[in-house]
């Protein structure tokens, strides 16, 4: 009988993944469609709401791509090889700041939910640390850190800019720990109460087992943010080597080519994807729950 | 009585903020090997009064001991199985890893652990199984597990708390069969809360009837039906008649029978 739910799986897999590839196509046709549609509309009718559209403000998507295969500059290596090479820094700083932010917001969430006192006292502070502008706060920590002397070492910029990414990292993964491990079954608690459990074995073997698709939903927000908060980090503290600074410089030359700055903006958002796909991945092996429970 | 697993004694249960008396000077015995079962109208206190010598609820006045302990010394003792309604396994646990989890509590070793689990598996014909998560199981299945899981480290009293109520009539009357030979195998005590007359008459060595607002034991009916019992018990004289003593006792208590 297993061999039998196996091959059906199988084959239902292998439906499911040539539908996905169709689903995935028809997506980008349709998007593809409605870019170009939207310039010849906006161009053969002159419209000027919300903004005039001509080859400056909104390129062609094919002259976008064909940008990146063209050198950066007279000479240069092509652009598609100066943006994966930005996009490799950027990634180093999004994965360092995830790891470090990812891990606080977890431990900060296992202590205040296992003290209620704790959860009165600190929340406030916490929710207020992320409305302020990370726009604000960037170039004070960036600049700041690397004014410091810890025992006379001081961080490298990318590190700096890492401790950014992990401020916008380490929220969602609070929020969702403390809700993830108050999420587990009441009778599972009297259960593990009936074998005499203690406190600790009952957060290790219920409630962060529990908590793991809480924690995953926060992991999927928090790996994206990552990317946007090395990006961002890096932009005011003029560091050149990521995708921060390729914004930057492509931006002072959007009147000439501003292909480059959408192909920029096309590998930032590639490369947030690639993270939250790693998260989905990751949770795909992780998180051993019936189907409808995974998001 | 000295052979007593549990002596329950004047326990009353009030919940202060409803203004309920749930309990009402409640005295109960259950010997070494006995199957007790438990039941009465919704509301009469059944599930609360195995909470309470599970000492997952505090009475409000009497005392329960368990082989001759408080109650809370006899849990943190780990001398309690228990089986609610719900299976409430692990999903993220394999049908074997739920099965060991007490045994993981309690400190068993590895190889102990792995040794009990196939045993347990076999008396609970899940062979097969052991790598499935639960909610690959159906949930006669996953009551199985359950049921496995409380028995595993032949704990000194079996709370059972309705565990077949969510069953369909096929799936319950088997593992009424499957439990009685678990409970002649491995000698062990069950206190089992039951709505199901016939159940009740089926399992039991003895029947307490409640009685509602308050709770109250109003009879304690004996089954001196021979064991092991069969599904050909189900079919004797005996057991109808003591099927309808126990219904009558239940009329008599002033539970509305349908």
């Amino acid at each position: 009988m297993p061999t039998a739910g196996l091959e059906t799986t199988e084959r239902s897999g292998a439906r499911t993944v040539a539908s996905r590839v169709a689903v995935l196509t028809l997506v980008l046709a349709a998007l593809w469609g409605l870019w170009e549609g939207y310039r010849w509309l906006w161009i053969t009718t002159g419209w000027g709401w919300p903004f005039a559209v001509d080859d400056i403000t909104l390129p062609h998507l094919h002259s976008i791509v064909a940008q990146l295969f063209k050198p950066s500059r007279t000479d240069g290596p092509l652009l598609i090889s100066v943006l994966f090479h930005s996009a490799l820094f950027t990634a180093k700083e999004a994965v360092v700041g995830f790891a470090v932010g990812a891990s606080i917001g977890f431990l900060l969430g296992v202590v205040i939910s296992q003290f209620r006192v704790l959860q009165r006292g600190f929340m406030p502070y916490i929710v207020a640390s992320q409305t302020i502008p990370i726009l604000a706060i960037a170039p004070m920590v960036v600049v700041g850190l690397g004014n410091m002397q810890i025992y006379g070492w001081t961080p490298d910029p990318w590190l700096r800019v890492a401790v950014i990414a992990a401020y916008l990292t380490f929220f969602p993964v609070t929020v969702n720990t403390i809700r993830g491990l108050q999420s587990a079954d009441p009778r599972a608690i009297e259960l593990m109460h009936s074998y005499a459990a203690s406190r600790w074995a009952v957060l290790w073997k219920l409630r962060v087992p529990s908590a793991m698709p809480y924690l995953f939903s926060a992991f999927k927000v928090s790996a994206t943010a990552s990317v946007v908060g090395a990006i961002i980090g890096e932009a005011p503290s003029s560091i050149p080597d990521g995708l921060g600074g390729a914004i930057i410089n492509f931006n002072q030359y959007y009147a000439l080519a501003p292909q480059s700055l959408w192909a920029t903006n096309l590998i930032a958002a590639l490369l947030g994807i690639g993270f939250f796909l790693v998260a989905v991945g990751v949770e795909r092996i992780v998180v051993r729950r019936a189907p409808e429970h995974l998001a | 009585m000295s052979d007593a697993v549990v002596s329950i004694s004047g326990l009353s249960k009030t919940f202060a903020k409803a203004g309920v008396t749930a309990l009402d000077d409640i005295s109960l015995d259950v010997g070494k090997r006995e199957f007790v079962s438990l039941i009465g109208p919704s509301g009469c206190g059944k599930s609360t009064l195995l909470r309470i010598v599970g000492d997952i609820v505090e009475p409000t006045t009497g005392s329960v001991q368990v082989n001759g302990k408080p109650a809370r010394r006899a849990r943190l003792d780990g001398d309690y199985g228990i089986v609610f309604q719900a299976p409430v396994l692990y999903d993220w646990r394999t049908v074997a890893k739920n099965i060991a989890l007490p045994l993981e509590m309690l400190g068993w070793d590895r190889a102990k652990r792995t040794a009990r689990v196939q045993e347990m598996v076999d008396l609970v014909d899940l062979v097969g199984f052991e790598g499935h998560h639960p909610w690959q199981l159906s949930g006669g299945m996953q009551q199985r597990v359950s049921i496995a899981r409380a028995f595993s480290f032949s704990p000194a009293l079996l709370l059972m708390d309705e565990p077949f109520g969510a069953l369909d009539e096929m799936t319950r009357e088997r593992l009424n069969l499957e439990l009685l030979r678990l409970w002649l195998e491995t000698e062990s005590t069950v206190i089992f809360v039951t709505h199901s007359i016939s159940e009740a008459v089926f399992l039991s060595t003895r029947v307490a009837v409640m009685s509602a607002r308050p709770g109250r034991i109003s009879a304690v009916i004996p089954v001196d039906l021979p064991q092991p019992r069969t599904a050909l018990t189900r079919e004797e004289p005996r057991f109808f008649e003591l099927v309808t003593e126990v219904r009558e006792a239940l009329h008599a208590a002033g539970a509305d029978l349908a």
